[in-house]
């Protein structure tokens, strides 16, 4: 935000903005102050906003050749894919961003873990940035069911029956969300329904999101807060807005390497065989990026507990900032956090891997481990940790780590003079 | 009227108010969340007649009852031996096979896992009954849980033998 209020210049442009003040917002936006020492894994925001924007484009398109219908839909599929012009890319850029739209929110989150992002004064941005993730998921689990494949029905199978595990009203809930006696027409119409909805609840989510971010500002790698009108910041345009343009030129080609050369790797091959209520595949997986949460249903032998604990897995995270009780930020400054943060994705990603093999032998007990490990790296080992750890020193400012280093100035005469060929003493 | 009177009869038309409020919202929210309920059209399907003659002994049919598998297996003897043999004290929940199986060459179950409904493979585990794939429950010959994470036995859905080939589910 600059100091002094925007005015627009023409006089057209004053008229309106007194009464919408869009152009302030835009003002605002263009001019919003953002750390210096912001790095590439602060590009995932608008990686991430870019991917909401095309799933909502191609789902719209898709929407307009899909038919909900539980005899219908897995043709329309094929339809779109085979006659439709350009069906295949649309289909593929859609199923394969979903993929890459929670490739980028698991960094996202990360990042935010490392650096401490979440606490004060950022909790209520965790928290917006916590349900989106959540109904991400819920839009992700309703889109994957549509085609109607095998993988489709048995998903939809599995995990509306998450909630037959509720005492006394499992049956009822698991009914109503059917619409039935078993996952069908109904069910799949419903989910057709609530898929186009929730990206919208999404967007509006990330509004909320990104204005809680304005409020306080963004974090930064340092950790430490960010002095205004002290050459601390850029403005967001046009600096971050380049970075964040590069950083998305890169995640996408990684992308398109996968919609043109690998665009059924992610999925399954069941989910080409049209559903069949009376054949369960052999080997039932969700997607890759529920995998670590199914790896927790899966860990504890009770069916009630399994549920309990994949549902608190996630809902542990939001009470993250008052757990981590830790004044300082970034885990550059805190040897021990840095540590265990390491353990802690570890761990996640062997979750993951788990999920993906059959629950017996080996696999079953390391996800026992890695389970109970995750409750204990927020229950107690964050509480511990931030009573306990003994963090380095924080710089003064966020330049300081940078300009404090030795020889940065003879590095940089050294660079310079290079060029000038001649006396940069002036420097200093 | 003293002030303290008015304020009590603004408070008893206040609560009144908020009652009544919320019965009216209530009921306006009602059709919304009951119209997920499975409606008539789905409900009149809820009986399946089933010709049984043609199975033999040892076999399994499967048929499709409100959109749901049922198993109904013509058991061998060994199998029914096997069932009624076990110690319910070894059942994680206890079901004597002859109060599971009416006549006990006839298993009608609804093929659903308990745990989180997948369809279990038949003539299977280490209990020579079913197996679910999808996480590993275990069932035996009575079709009841011996092993893995489902809570409860396959279900037995109401039916009764019309003649002696005809078996009416639902």
């Amino acid at each position: 935000m600059s100091e002094e209020k925007y005015i627009p210049n023409s006089k057209i442009g004053q008229w309106f903005d007194s009464r919408l003040p869009l152009l302030t917002l835009s003002a605002h936006l263009r001019e919003y102050p953002t750390p210096r020492n912001l790095n590439y894994w602060w590009t995932f925001g608008g990686i991430l906003t870019f991917f909401l924007i095309t799933q909502i484009v191609t789902g719209v398109i898709l929407a307009m050749y899909y038919v909900a219908h539980s005899d219908l839909a897995f043709e329309s599929i094929e339809h779109i894919m085979r006659d439709i012009n350009y069906g295949w890319l649309i289909r593929y850029v859609h199923a394969n961003g979903s993929s890459m739209f929670f490739l980028a929110v698991y960094i996202h989150i990360f990042r935010t873990l490392y650096y401490g992002s979440y606490k004060s004064p950022r909790e209520v941005i965790w928290i917006t940035g916590l349900i989106i993730y959540l109904f991400m998921m819920v839009t992700a689990f309703t889109g994957y069911v549509l085609p109607w494949g095998q993988m489709s029905f048995w998903a939809a199978t599995v995990i509306t029956n998450l909630f037959s595990a509720i005492p006394l009203i499992g049956e009822n809930i698991t009914e109503w969300l059917w619409g039935g006696y078993s996952v069908g027409n109904p069910t799949l119409n419903r989910f057709y329904s609530l898929h186009y909805l929730f990206p919208f609840l999404i967007f509006g989510l990330v509004i909320l999101h990104i204005w809680a971010l304005h409020v306080p500002g963004n974090n930064n790698p340092v950790g430490i807060d960010v002095k205004k009108n002290n050459n601390e910041t850029v403005s967001f345009h046009p600096f971050i807005v380049m970075k964040d343009l590069f950083a998305l030129l890169v995640f996408l080609i990684i992308f398109f390497i996968f919609v043109f050369f690998a665009p059924n790797v992610l999925g399954h091959p069941d989910n080409y065989i049209v559903a069949n209520p009376l054949v369960t595949p052999t080997h039932i997986v969700p997607e890759w990026y529920l995998l670590p949460f199914y790896a927790i249903l899966r860990a504890i032998p009770s069916k009630l507990g399994g549920v309990i604990f994949m549902f608190a897995s996630i809902f542990i995270l939001m009470l993250l900032p008052w757990l981590d009780t830790s004044k300082v930020r970034s885990a550059t400054f805190r040897p021990l956090y840095k540590k265990f943060f390491w353990i802690l994705v570890v761990t996640v990603i062997l979750l993951g891997y788990l999920g993906a093999k059959p629950p017996e032998g080996i696999y079953l007990i390391l996800a026992r481990i890695a389970t109970i490990y995750y409750f204990v790296h927020f229950l107690i080992i964050l509480p511990l940790l931030g009573r306990y750890e003994k963090t380095s020193p924080l710089p003064l400012s966020i330049s300081d780590p940078v300009l404090n280093k030795p020889d940065i100035v003879d590095k940089f005469k050294k660079i310079v003079g290079e060029y000038e060929g001649e006396n940069v003493d002036s420097f200093k | 009227m003293s002030k303290k009177i008015q304020s009590k009869r603004r408070d008893f038309l206040f609560t009144v108010t908020y009652t009544i409020g919320a019965v009216g919202v209530g009921a306006a929210i009602w059709p919304l969340i009951d119209q997920m309920n499975p409606g008539s059209s789905v409900k009149a399907l809820a009986t399946t007649e089933v010709d049984v003659s043609s199975v033999e002994v040892g076999k399994t049919i499967i048929v499709l009852w409100r959109g749901k598998p049922i198993f109904i297996r013509r058991r061998t003897k060994e199998e029914i031996e096997e069932a009624s043999a076990v110690d319910l004290k070894d059942l994680k929940d206890p079901e004597k096979d002859e109060d599971r199986a009416k006549d006990p060459e006839w298993l009608v179950m609804v093929g659903v896992c308990t745990h989180l409904g997948c369809v279990p493979l038949g003539e299977k585990g280490e209990y020579n009954g079913w197996f679910c794939p999808c996480h590993g429950s275990h069932y035996d010959t009575s079709g009841r849980v011996r092993k893995g994470p489902a809570p409860n036995n396959l279900e037995i859905p109401k039916y009764e033998f019309i003649n002696n080939n005809i078996i009416k589910i639902g």
